[in-house]
Formats: C-alpha cells, sequence, structure tokens
C-alpha cells in the first residue's frame, strides 16, 4: 500500500462507496479501506449472528428466529423514493445492474392513535378517511394546483411566486387545516420539522411532487423502492463500480491513521506501519473524530416480528410517519418495516425498526407510540447513535467528511450529502439530469 | 453465436483464485476469442455476457470478474449471491496459486449457494516446461471436493470452451429461483443520439 492516490477513502459507509464509485470512474485514483472485515460501515446489513454479536455479546440468537444467514438488518434502515436523487445516482453510475429492487407496500400516516394510508393525489384525497367531507375537497384543490405545477408556466401560479411566498400561507390560500398540514408536510414532503412553513413553498411543492410521481411509478402502495437483501447491497454495489474502475479495496485494516503535515493538511493514513499517500482524504465522522462535531442522538428499535404491522392490509413492507405535533415533539418518530419478501428475513419474519432523534433522558419512551403499533414483538434490541457533523475547513486540510445518517426512513438528506461533498472534492457539479423515462422498471 | 433453443436461461458465473492467475484472459478468451499477453487489469467491465445452445437450451452466462477485489480479500458477499457457477483459477506454473485456489473453493462453499456448479481450472497449461502442479494431484483434490478439473490455456484456447460447455451441461435443468422476481432498472434502447456516453460494457 505505499503508493500515491489521488484520494484515500476511509470508511465503506453507503456515502463513502457512492464518492469512492464517482471518483474512480473521474478516473482518479482511489484507495479505500475500513477498519472493519465486512462492507458498508455504519450502514450495514448484518446477519443474526452479526447482529447478536454487536448488541448481545456473547449470546445466541433463539433458534426460532430461524436461519443466520437469512436476515439481512439494515443499521440505517430507508426506503428508497422510486424517482429520488438515489436511483437518479443509481441509475448514472450504471449500478442498477448489480442490484434488485422491489416497491414497498404501504406508506402511512400517525393520526390521534391511529395509522392512515397517505392520500398524495386529488383523487385518493377524496376517498381518504383521514380528513372531513369538506376539509378532502380542499386537500384536493391543492393536490391538484400542485400536480398541474411548472415553474416555467406561469399560468400554473395562480398570481403565486413560489419562491417567495412562505409555505404556510400556500396552505392558507387553500384553507388547509392543521393535521392536513401535518401529514402532507411530514408524510409527502418529508420534513423533519416544522420549519419549513416559514421557508419559500417551492421547495415543499416540488417534494409533494416527487412523491406523487414516485408513487405512479410502480404503481405500487407506496412511493418507495427498497433493494432484495437489504440496503447494505447499496455500499457493496457501488464499492463494485469504484473497484471495476481501477479503485483498490482493503478491509480489516485497524487504526487508518490519517497522517498531516506541518501546516495541518492530510497527506496520507497510516495502518499497520505502512502508510499510503494522497492528496485528499474522504471519510465518515468515525475517522477524524478530532474534526467533527456531536449534532444529536438518534434511538431506534430493531424489532423482529412474526405478523405484518396490524392495520397495514397486511403490507409485508411499510413505513409508517409519525409527525411531532401528534406526539407533543420536535421531532418526527418513523416506523419501518420490511420482511422475507424482500429477503431480508426467514419467510415469516418481518424486521420492524421505530427510530426518532433523542429529545429527553429517557429515548426508549420516546419510542413508545411507534411501539404500540407493532402488535407483539418477538425480541426487541434498543440502541442509541451520535450524530456527527464536520466542522473542518476542507479547503485548508484537505479533509471531506460526512454527517452521520439522521433518523429519516428516506435518502434524500443522505444523497445531498454526497452530492455536496463531490462538490467540494472535485470542484464540479454531478449532472444527475438522466432521463428517468430510459430506465424502465423492467419485471424479471 | 447460439442458435436459440427451445429454453433460454441466464446465468451468472463468478470467477475467483489469485491475480495474475489468468481470469481475466479466460473470459476475454470466451467471450471476445482475444488474448493478450500483458493483460491489464480489467477496468470499467462489470460484467460480460455471452450464450451458449447446449441441446435445447440457450444459456445467457452473466460472468462477473473480480475487479480487483480479491487482492485484499475484499471480495463482498454481492459478488457470490445469485450465482449459478463458479470458476476457480489457478496457475500451472505457480504453487501458490493452486493453495489460494483451495482457499476460495472453501470460501465458495461457505459463501454460495450449495447448488453451484464449481469449475477448478488450471490455467497457463501452455507453460509445461514451467508446471508446478501436477494434473493428478488438481484432480484428485477436484474430485474430493465435489468440482469438475480441467487445464486451459486463455492463450492457446485449450479447452476453454469446453470449460464452459461443461460448466453448462452441468447447470441444473430448473435453476430453483436464484433471485427472486424483482423490479430491476434497464436502459431501455434509446435513439443513439440522444443517449449520453455510458461507460462499460
Amino acid at each position: 500500500m505505499d503508493e500515491e492516490y489521488d484520494v484515500i477513502v476511509l470508511g465503506t459507509g453507503l456515502k463513502e462507496c457512492i464518492l469512492s464509485g464517482l471518483l474512480s470512474v473521474d478516473r482518479l485514483k482511489v484507495l479505500h479501506m475500513d477498519r472493519n472485515d465486512y462492507y458498508g460501515g455504519a450502514s450495514a446489513s448484518l446477519t443474526l449472528n452479526q447482529l447478536w454479536a454487536k448488541y448481545r455479546g456473547t449470546e445466541k440468537p433463539p433458534a426460532s428466529l430461524g436461519s443466520n444467514r437469512e436476515y439481512n438488518v439494515d443499521l440505517v434502515p430507508k426506503f428508497m423514493m422510486a424517482n429520488g436523487t438515489l436511483v437518479r445516482v443509481l441509475i448514472h453510475t450504471d449500478v442498477t445492474k448489480y442490484l434488485s429492487f422491489k416497491a414497498v407496500d404501504g406508506s402511512f400516516v400517525y393520526k390521534q392513535g391511529k395509522i392512515y394510508k397517505v392520500p398524495a393525489t386529488d383523487v385518493e384525497a377524496l376517498k381518504s378517511p383521514l380528513m372531513g367531507l369538506f376539509e378532502k375537497r380542499r386537500a384536493r384543490k391543492f393536490f391538484i394546483y400542485v400536480q398541474d405545477y411548472e415553474e416555467k408556466e406561469p399560468r400554473t401560479h395562480e398570481g403565486m411566486n413560489l419562491r417567495a411566498v412562505k409555505t404556510k400561507e400556500l396552505f392558507a390560500k387553500f384553507g388547509i387545516e392543521e393535521n392536513t398540514i401535518d401529514f402532507i408536510g411530514h408524510a409527502l414532503a418529508l420534513h423533519r420539522d416544522d420549519d419549513y412553513l416559514n421557508q419559500p413553498a417551492y421547495d415543499t411543492v416540488m417534494k409533494v411532487k416527487l412523491y406523487a410521481e414516485s408513487l405512479a411509478r410502480f404503481a405500487g402502495g407506496s412511493p418507495y423502492i427498497y433493494p432484495l437483501y437489504g440496503l447494505g447491497e447499496l455500499p457493496q454495489a457501488f464499492a463494485r463500480l469504484s473497484a471495476v474502475y481501477g479503485g483498490t479495496y482493503m478491509l480489516a485494516k485497524p487504526d487508518c491513521k490519517v497522517e498531516f503535515d506541518e501546516s495541518g493538511k492530510a497527506v496520507g493514513v497510516t495502518s499497520e506501519g505502512e502508510t499510503a499517500r494522497a492528496k485528499k482524504i474522504v471519510c465518515d465522522p468515525s475517522y477524524l473524530p478530532n474534526k467533527v462535531k456531536k449534532v444529536g442522538k438518534v434511538v431506534r428499535a430493531i424489532c423482529i416480528m412474526s405478523h405484518p404491522i396490524p392495520d397495514t392490509n397486511d403490507a409485508q413492507s411499510v413505513q409508517v410517519i409519525l409527525p411531532q405535533k401528534q406526539l407533543n415533539r420536535k421531532s418526527d418518530v418513523y416506523v419501518f418495516c420490511c420482511s422475507f419478501s424482500h429477503n431480508v428475513a426467514p419467510k415469516g419474519k418481518y424486521i420492524a425498526f421505530v427510530s426518532t432523534e433523542v429529545e429527553t433522558d429517557n429515548p426508549e419512551r420516546e419510542l413508545e407510540a411507534g411501539l404500540r403499533l407493532l402488535g407483539p414483538i418477538d425480541e426487541k434490541i434498543i440502541d442509541t447513535y451520535e450524530r456527527f457533523k464536520p466542522v473542518n475547513e476542507s479547503s485548508l486540510d484537505n479533509c471531506f467528511i460526512s454527517e452521520s445518517y439522521d433518523p429519516t426512513t428516506h435518502f434524500e438528506t443522505t444523497v445531498a450529502d454526497v452530492l455536496q461533498m463531490y462538490k467540494g472534492i472535485t470542484g464540479k457539479e454531478l449532472d444527475l439530469s438522466v432521463d428517468l423515462s430510459h430506465a424502465s422498471a423492467a419485471e424479471e | 453465436m447460439a442458435t436459440a433453443g427451445t429454453n433460454q436461461r441466464q446465468a451468472k458465473l463468478v470467477l475467483l483464485g489469485d491475480m495474475g492467475a489468468g481470469k481475466s484472459s479466460l473470459v476475454l478468451r470466451f467471450t471476445k476469442g482475444q488474448f493478450f499477453d500483458y493483460q491489464e487489469s480489467t477496468i470499467g467491465a462489470a460484467f460480460l455476457t455471452q450464450t451458449l445452445s447446449v441441446n435445447d437450451t440457450t444459456i445467457k452466462f452473466e460472468i462477473w470478474d473480480t475487479a480487483g477485489q480479491e487482492r485484499y480479500h475484499s471480495l463482498a458477499p454481492m459478488y457470490y449471491r445469485g450465482a449459478a457457477a463458479a470458476i476457480i483459477v489457478y496457475d500451472i506454473t505457480n504453487p501458490d496459486s493452486f493453495t489460494r485456489a483451495k482457499k476460495w473453493v472453501q470460501e465458495l462453499q461457505s459463501q454460495g449457494s450449495s447448488s453451484l456448479v464449481m469449475a477448478l481450472a488450471g490455467n497457463k497449461a501452455d507453460l509445461e516446461a514451467k508446471r508446478s502442479t501436477k494434473p493428478e494431484e488438481a484432480q484428485a483434490y477436484a474430485e474430493e471436493n465435489g468440482l469438475f478439473f480441467m487445464e486451459t490455456s486463455a492463450k492457446t484456447s485449450q479447452n476453454v470452451m469446453e470449460l464452459f460447455y461443461e460448466i453448462a451441461k452441468r447447470l441444473p435443468k430448473l435453476q430453483p429461483a436464484a433471485q427472486p422476481a424483482g423490479i430491476s432498472f434497464s436502459e431501455r434502447s434509446a435513439p443513439p443520439a440522444s443517449k449520453s456516453s455510458m461507460c462499460c460494457v
């Protein structure tokens, strides 16, 4: 490994693997290392034995759970929006050919102790029991406005400049009630708190459009797709892309110490007595703990069950969003469930996750409303992890550090971070204007 | 090359073995009929495909090369996932590569599916003068471990077609669904003018 590289990437989490792939395709010479002997870092998918080793020490998983290798338990469970940026990156890089996806059965939202299918179009709004008769009509008008809205077509604007009008003013114009605003903002536009209400409405309108268009894509019960065998497949697929374009891979490398010169610029990485030199270092926060600060803490419950989540029409995969206001919280609670239908568990088994941003001294209690929705749980693991954000100045130290994964159950924020890092590293924007219609979803 | 048989099948085939044993050269000989004395490590080829007809079945091999990830033992589980066949390649002039081929067989037995067809290929058979591994030794090892064995030369093309034909013949008639049906994003053939240049394959 005593060589010179353009970039050394530390950690094989999804963000680092996407970057490694993109940079190798750009013909940069990339060395990619991980201290673990498996791919995925904080975003790996674990087998049952790996899961138990991580959280239950020497205890062995009960035999009733079935075969170890049939489990692929995500450490950061997330769904992909069918028309979202991650899918664009996958198509742009042609990594789709290593992966197979399946639509997610359902998308639900929590209101006053019960869950409802998320309506995303004018037609669904009229059918939804989530709203009263008059509210349905108002919501229908709002959805038609969103569907028709084109920034280049002023006649679709109805006299409003969405770059200036606040989101709450747009809702007020349609007379939308607070509970409806809650599900549109959190379950459709996927905002994590209520800051968006005071931001220009354009962003929210585009996000609701993305949700509706993704929903229409595969005619499933949700706008989401998810890879067979779990999300751990994604970093592996991007790592393969990087390797195919000449990237060098080393797993199980202890230490991985970043070396700096007198001026504080990173110059390479040392592991097991050997130093590889590089102009730039890309890594997750765990490799440069002195250059990141704690920005929050996530609590999650990993639950293995033998039944689907009740009241979801027996969905074998589903997302439920519990908007913060419904729970008198500052941040949303997310429920994510996947099963044997996506090859992440043996037949008849379901893996559900409940996660949120920690707000109190008793994180487990913050998950209660979500856990109550699950019904009987065979095995439950509670875990908290701290979230970090880089505080360094990349132009001064040549280090490019990703942010920790947030508790959301989708990838939009993840990819935004990757694209920003890509721009920082290469000085250019990644052109993601792929024609989504070129990549048709072929049912095998 | 193959006339369409009545049955069409797709089979993922993975290559394993030491760097320099000739994995890429074997694939290149099989898929393109080419050989280069100094084969660069494969860049940009995600996988190559080649179709073979055996009796009334047409098999489309989707051949995955290691892309150098074998060098530091960093092959991902994805590599083995859904593979119907594997070729473990060693260099008959390099005793270490034969030792390591056995390690790859162990790895496959723990990671791959139980119905996997495994072939052991002693490559560089044209370099008889420098031989270090006897065919009898490899044959005995292969028999003990449920592989079939052939000596090949990507350079002279000796036994290369035969190797792939033998794999095709041994594939189970009714392949257990290796990849359950899912959505795959496939590039629809677009008019060349409008298509941005996508790399590879």
